[in-house]
């Protein structure tokens, strides 16, 4: 075989390989909302759940799910963007900063079951949060943080080093240069690494079933006082999100309509889930020619 | 290439009474980690002159230039020791706001690095942060400098247009606009026309020739027909060491090192 044949089988591989992935992917996806979108209505998406009846919809879980993700991005967003600064810009290459990147490379690659019963144990026990939005939150940015933390430094690091030299060379001092030459610079990366991981947030499970809970109590949402038992925002209530409830009732729902519901909450999941990596794609863009103005 | 003896070395002396220096460095060396990369580098720098270091690749010039305004520090295994006078004052000493220092020295560096703003936001940027506010004297400074960079006549319509539209050599010639826009005294640049075609680095050269009237310039350069066109003095490196500083005239008609001699006509390098 010559050099060209060889190329063109490997090429072909190649297309195969990619084209298996594609398609696993599209059927999955086409037989998710072939089977959901039926059941999505407006009664749907907004009625509460019920427990054993059939004819529930999933609005409370679907707020339960944004106010959730709403919560722990504003809990791990700053962390993670400090964090990724020093990484990025300030740590000098020693033991201790080796110590940083092995635990956050170790704190990325736990299961989200461990960090759950981890959340379960440190904020719902031990804290005395109960299982609460904010338990799930705080679980959710254990979860959520080191893959931050890990985009954000690779966003500034993408950055090229001779921005640093003419910030500094203009006598700005470090700090000026990073908040205000690479970090606009790198801000395109890091919102679409944000949202992408708004994504994955929004539809992990297994951290939330012991740290949020598995119930989702009737809200009232003529009142928006956080203190108040039933308020949508009360961060001490517990509170069941999309991911959690497709879960508990494939697993122990006894609502006639168990198999409805988890389609119709499945293809809600997903659409959701596809918003987000459009969205990301969408602004990514948008802030790199308003930044860049090319 | 030839061994050539570090001590055979030609300096042409200044006399301060004739000639102002701006600038000047007693016995500067530099170490990356174990390596030894300049040795007890000794020049002076002439006010309102361009000053050219040539040498071949891996000779030192840009690290030596590169610790003139302490660029170096930013290295970790960088170790800067002797003197760099300026008015004065030892600015390789510990006390020294490097960044205040920056200020008078200017610098600009082999590719152009204009930041992903606009063109009149990459002028006034670092003087907006510096502290001068005022609208209309940003708007002038921005002229004058673009003027004295001979970008001027092709921007001025786009000022808010990003500078990563321009071309390579129209941002290089932005980078200068931004550094004389800090008002330094000196002035480093950084085989400033390497990345650059020929039309454009012409520009760029006669756009020094101008500058030279109000500020002291030194400059690396590759090019030893840039050298011989736009500098008055020349600085020869070699392996880590100056050999020879000389007028320009002197350094490529009658240079006094064996290894200037061999360099400037092309044995090696």
């Amino acid at each position: 075989m010559n050099a060209k044949q060889s190329d063109k089988v490997a090429t072909g591989v190649l297309y195969l390989m990619s084209g298996t992935i594609v398609a696993i992917l599209a059927l999955l996806l086409l037989y998710i909302l072939w089977n959901g979108i039926p059941h999505i209505s407006w009664h749907f998406l907004t009625a509460p759940a019920q427990s054993f009846e059939k004819g529930g919809g999933i609005g409370v879980q679907l707020f339960n799910s944004f106010y959730l993700l709403i919560l722990s991005m504003l809990i791990s967003t700053p962390i993670s963007i400090c964090a990724g600064i020093y990484l990025s810009e300030y740590a000098k290459p020693n033991r201790l900063t080796s110590i940083i990147r092995t635990s956050i490379e170790i704190l990325s690659s736990l299961p989200s079951v461990v960090v759950g019963l981890f959340g379960f144990l440190v904020f719902a026990v031990q804290a005395g949060f109960g299982f609460s939005i904010l338990s799930g939150a705080l679980a959710l940015t254990v979860f959520n943080l080191p893959l931050l933390t890990r985009n954000v430094e690779d966003s500034l690091q993408s950055v090229s080093f001779t921005q640093r030299e003419a910030g500094l060379a203009l006598g700005l001092s470090r700090w000026e240069t990073v908040i205000h030459v690479i970090l606009p610079e790198a801000l395109p990366g890091i919102i679409t690494g944000m949202i992408l991981s708004a994504g994955r947030v929004f539809g992990e499970a297994a951290a939330l079933i012991y740290t949020a809970g598995q119930s989702a109590p009737p809200l009232d949402f003529t009142n928006w006082n956080p203190f108040y038992i039933a308020s949508p925002l009360n961060p001490m209530r517990p509170a069941e999100t999309l991911a959690v409830h497709i879960w508990k009732i494939n697993s122990e729902g006894i609502i006639p309509d168990a198999k409805a519901v988890s389609s119709g909450a499945s293809a809600m999941l997903i659409i959701a889930v596809l918003l987000f990596n459009v969205l990301a794609r969408y602004l990514g863009n948008k802030m790199y020619k308003k930044f860049t103005g090319v | 290439m030839k061994d050539y003896s570090f001590d055979e070395t030609y300096f042409l002396p200044l006399d301060p009474k004739k000639h102002e220096i701006a600038l000047s460095t007693e016995d500067l060396n530099v170490f990356y980690g174990t390596n030894h990369a300049i040795y007890d580098a000794s020049l002076q720098f002439e006010r309102f002159k361009i000053t050219a270091l040539i040498g071949a690749s891996g000779s030192g010039k840009s690290t030596y230039l590169r610790s003139l305004n302490r660029m170096n520090d930013n290295i970790a295994s960088a170790k800067v020791t002797g003197k760099i006078m300026y008015r004065d004052l030892d600015i390789n000493g510990n006390g020294i706001d490097t960044y205040e220092m920056r200020k008078h020295i200017g610098m600009v560096f082999q590719r152009p690095n204009p930041f992903s703003k606009s063109i009149y936001d990459n002028i006034t940027f670092a003087p907006k942060r510096h502290g001068l506010k005022d609208k209309k004297k940003l708007d002038e400074m921005v002229e004058r400098t673009l003027k004295e960079a001979a970008l001027w006549d092709q921007v001025k319509d786009d000022l808010h247009q990003s500078a990563l539209a321009l071309s390579g050599g129209q941002q290089q010639r932005l980078c200068i606009a931004r550094a004389i826009a800090m008002e330094p005294d000196i002035l480093l640049l950084d085989e400033p026309a390497s990345a650059l075609d020929p039309i454009s680095t012409s520009t760029v050269e006669e756009t020094l020739i101008r500058l030279r009237e109000h500020y002291t310039i030194i400059i690396v350069t590759h090019n030893m027909q840039q050298a011989a066109r736009i500098s008055d003095y020349t600085a020869f490196f070699h392996l880590g060491h100056v050999l020879e500083f000389n007028t320009t005239k002197e350094i490529f008609t009658t240079p006094k090192v064996q290894a200037t001699d061999d360099y400037v006509s092309g044995h090696f390098g």
